[in-house]
């Protein structure tokens, strides 16, 4: 059975919302998406899924909230704790397995709301083992990483520096990109080493907005528009969240894209995908993800990232809408706007930054620091 | 454009699912043990009853409950080395205290999906270590200007709500009692109990009032714990037993965040779940066709409350039943014949231990001193939980 996207909605992205209540920002895009679809959710939707995690909306039990912004109100309804792509996977079952015809997902971030982000991602850690070293932002286990993966490859600053003036100068294109900026190589390169080996820039700021697909089978697809855009493979997969054990070699992008190729049956990755939203909240993970997600040869990617083929008009343009680093980090709605925008590309309509072969389309997104889980989506025409 | 709905499509899965082993760990207070170790021993038991390997499992569910008990950002990250997640497709779902009959439904469509021929569901819960009180956890669960500044706690609304129910039926606090007394002393035949005891009405009418009507036996206690589960596809439980029992139905669904707006004496919640879980299923009269339940009962007057929105007294009619030991172990439709939470303990997600998995037991004829005395080929489990706002129902059979 084929599973089809049949309806997008999103609200934002913007660096602050203070004149917007979360479930502002999720009613907008949920309105969007049903509009989109030409359904009514009381009547023809019969699951909803949203993707959240309590200490990111600073709720106990965040699931209460979700039903009534959402029209869900007595019907399935839950929450996937993960990335927007974990509960795309999530509908793509309800779908197969026939618990749903049409089914909803929902991600967002009210990212302005938490004033200790730092603090917040201290607590994702082992109480006994990581929390307490030192009083280091988090950030610099993604520093480590970073560390360990340009020695490993032998990347150079400038090649980082590459990714950072490309998302950047992509989302000058974007007009739900906040964080877009005519940038150079030269200003990466001033920016300020917080974390050394990363710099500031480096780092994707914060965004607020909100991503609602409706998802639905063949039949119905075929009912309600003629282009359905086909979500052809999903895949998810974890490693341990503890530092001192897991690989630091995106295994998880790896290993989630083998799932997901396997069931849209692509067999080589570089030359059946067109383009591809990745996951770019550090400039180096961009690169380390191409190579998980195959797109590229491992020890070749930085070098091509310089030579322009993963740019907007290169051979494979990667993170076209400006990725995180235009976007913005997006929580668990950051697969929500990779795939937003892979949907967009492929029905054609991604305004100035539109591609002119989009025929299929990988998005996929990393859980954040401090876990080693991710998902990836395909989605072809 | 109007959707219309293909005949006959609805609940067309790609295959079958079954149970084949499950198991959980003792529930009390385990200072000694971290959540990750909790899960190992959980997954540890349903896999030897399974009779499988760690390298078996294709992909796991976790269901956990708040992050605020443990303390834990992301908590099912956490828990992922403990519970075999590691190296494998894994997903925590999240529905608050209903996530205990939720994580097998999770299972459910992993596996009826195609997507897993054998998925390990493992739900953990680790109340101790929420200081002072596991309570204090659920002060981050209300609306932040609405409700926050009343400083309302759990207790309070279940006592509006246990109000309401008694009001609406003229229902005597005496006759929701029984369900205390019942499930404690069903507790007495299991292994995990936390509080399991033989007591009497009296006793729960003279304990100590914790908000009018609730007094403290009338309550569950905080408890820490796990339980897993093993759902299969077809091709692989005909490998492991003769006798795996089928899921049949499955449903959930969730209320309007504003609970002040809804009549609390009838659980609509449960009622949408029980529904779709019985079209399912093919149950049209689960009080006839219903041989076992186990219904949520973190509060005796909740067993009551669940037992109507199943559908398995009419409105108003379970405390009667109770009465009449219709519902006791030996009774014609045995409820919460674990011994429930009241008598075993409320460690909120893995409550699956008590529910899915104890359904499970009693339908394999696995449950030892615990078997109900009549036969049984088709059972229900439910659970409930954010606030008062989400039914999880799950339906059972041993027959195909």
């Amino acid at each position: 059975m084929r599973v089809a996207v049949v309806g997008v909605g999103y609200s934002g992205f913007n660096a602050n919302t203070p004149d917007l209540h979360w479930k502002e920002i999720m009613f907008e895009a949920a309105v969007r998406a049903y509009e989109d679809a030409g359904i009514n959710p009381r009547r023809d939707v019969d699951s909803f899924i949203t993707c959240a995690e309590d200490i990111w909306e600073g709720f106990a039990i965040f699931d209460e909230f979700v039903p009534d912004q959402l029209g869900a109100v007595l019907k399935p309804t839950c929450t996937i704790c993960g990335d927007f792509l974990y509960g795309l996977a999530t509908a793509y079952m309800h779908i197969t397995s026939g618990l749903a015809e049409v089914a909803v997902v929902e991600a967002h971030s009210k990212a302005s709301d938490i004033l200790t982000f730092g603090e917040v991602i201290k607590f994702a850690m082992d109480p006994i083992w990581l929390r307490q070293i030192g009083n280091a932002h988090p950030y610099y286990f993604a520093a480590l990483e970073m560390a360990q993966y340009i020695n490993e490859c032998c990347i150079t600053e400038e090649q980082i520096a590459s990714v950072v003036v490309k998302n950047k100068n992509n989302a000058r294109l974007n007009p739900s990109a906040p964080y877009g900026g005519k940038v150079g190589i030269e200003d990466v390169l001033n920016s300020p080493m917080v974390f050394d080996p990363m710099r500031k820039i480096e780092i994707a700021p914060r965004a607020d907005g909100a991503v609602v697909f409706v998802l639905a089978n063949e039949e119905i697809a075929k009912k309600l528009t003629d282009s359905p855009v086909w979500l052809k493979g999903v895949g998810w997969w974890s490693e341990t969240s503890n530092f001192d054990t897991m690989s630091f070699n995106a295994m998880y992008a790896a290993k989630a894209a083998k799932m997901a190729y396997k069931m849209a049956g692509i067999t080589n990755a570089a030359k059946e995908v067109d383009f591809a939203e990745v996951d770019d909240r550090f400039a180096f993970k961009e690169i380390q993800h191409i190579e998980a997600l195959g797109l590229s040869k491992r020890f070749e990617t930085a070098t091509l990232m310089v030579e322009g083929y993963f740019d907007r008009n290169g051979e494979l343009p990667i993170n076209v809408s400006g990725g995180n680093l235009g976007v913005g980090n997006l929580l668990e709605a950051t697969g929500g706007q990779k795939a937003l925008e892979v949907v967009l590309q492929l029905r054609g309509e991604a305004g100035k930054r539109q591609l002119s072969k989009a025929e299929v389309g990988v998005a996929q997104a990393w859980r954040y620091i401090p876990t080693a889980s991710g998902a990836v989506a395909v989605f072809g025409v | 454009m109007e959707v219309e709905k293909i005949k006959g499509l609805k609940f067309a899965k790609k295959q079958d699912v079954a149970i084949v082993g499950a198991g959980m760990t003792t529930w009390k207070r385990r200072l000694n043990e971290t959540g990750k170790e909790l899960s190992y021993i959980a997954v540890k038991q349903a896999l030897e009853e399974a009779g499988l390997t760690i390298d078996d499992i294709e992909m796991v569910v976790m269901g956990s409950a708040p992050d605020t008990f443990d303390g834990l950002h992301m908590k099912g990250e956490y828990l992922l080395d403990g519970s075999g997640g590691s190296d494998r497709p894994y997903m925590r779902v999240f529905v608050g205290g209903g996530t205990g009959v939720f994580a097998p439904i999770a299972g459910y469509w992993h596996v009826a999906s195609g997507l897993a021929d054998v998925c390990l569901v493992v739900c953990e819960e680790k109340m101790s270590s929420c200081h002072p009180h596991p309570q204090s956890g659920f002060k981050g669960i209300w609306d932040p200007i609405l409700e926050r500044p009343l400083t309302p706690n759990l207790i309070w609304i279940f006592a509006l709500e246990m109000r309401r129910y008694m009001h609406v039926h003229n229902i005597k606090h005496e006759d929701i009692a029984l369900v205390s007394v019942k499930n404690k002393r069903n507790a007495l035949d299991h292994p995990c109990a936390q509080v399991a005891e033989k007591i009497t009405v009296e006793d729960v009418l003279n304990s100590e009032p914790m908000a009018l009507p609730v007094r403290r036996l009338d309550v569950s206690p905080p408890s820490d714990g796990a339980a897993a589960l093993i759902m299969v596809a077809p091709h692989i439980a005909r490998q492991l037993t003769d006798e795996p029992v089928w899921v049949d139905g499955v449903g959930w669904a969730l209320d309007t965040t504003m609970w002040t707006n809804r009549d609390l004496y009838f659980p609509r919640y449960v009622a949408e779940a029980a529904k779709m879980a019985y079209k399912m299923a093919h149950i049209t009269d689960p009080k006839k066709q219903i041989d076992v339940a186990e219904p949520y009962d973190p509060f005796d007057y909740k067993e009551l409350h669940h037992m109507e929105g199943l559908g398995l007294a009419r409105k108003g009619e379970a405390p009667i039943l109770t009465k009449e030991g219709v519902t006791a172990r030996d009774g014609d439709l045995p409820t919460c014949p674990s011994g429930g939470l009241l008598g075993v303990g409320n460690p909120i997600a893995a409550t699956m231990g008590v529910k899915a998995c104890e359904l499970y037991w009693q339908l394999a004829y696995r449950a030892g001193k615990r078997q109900v005395a009549k036969e049984v080929t088709t059972g229900v489990c439910q659970a409930w939980g954010d606030l008062m706002q989400v039914g999880t129902v799950m339906v059972m059979s041993n027959k195909r």
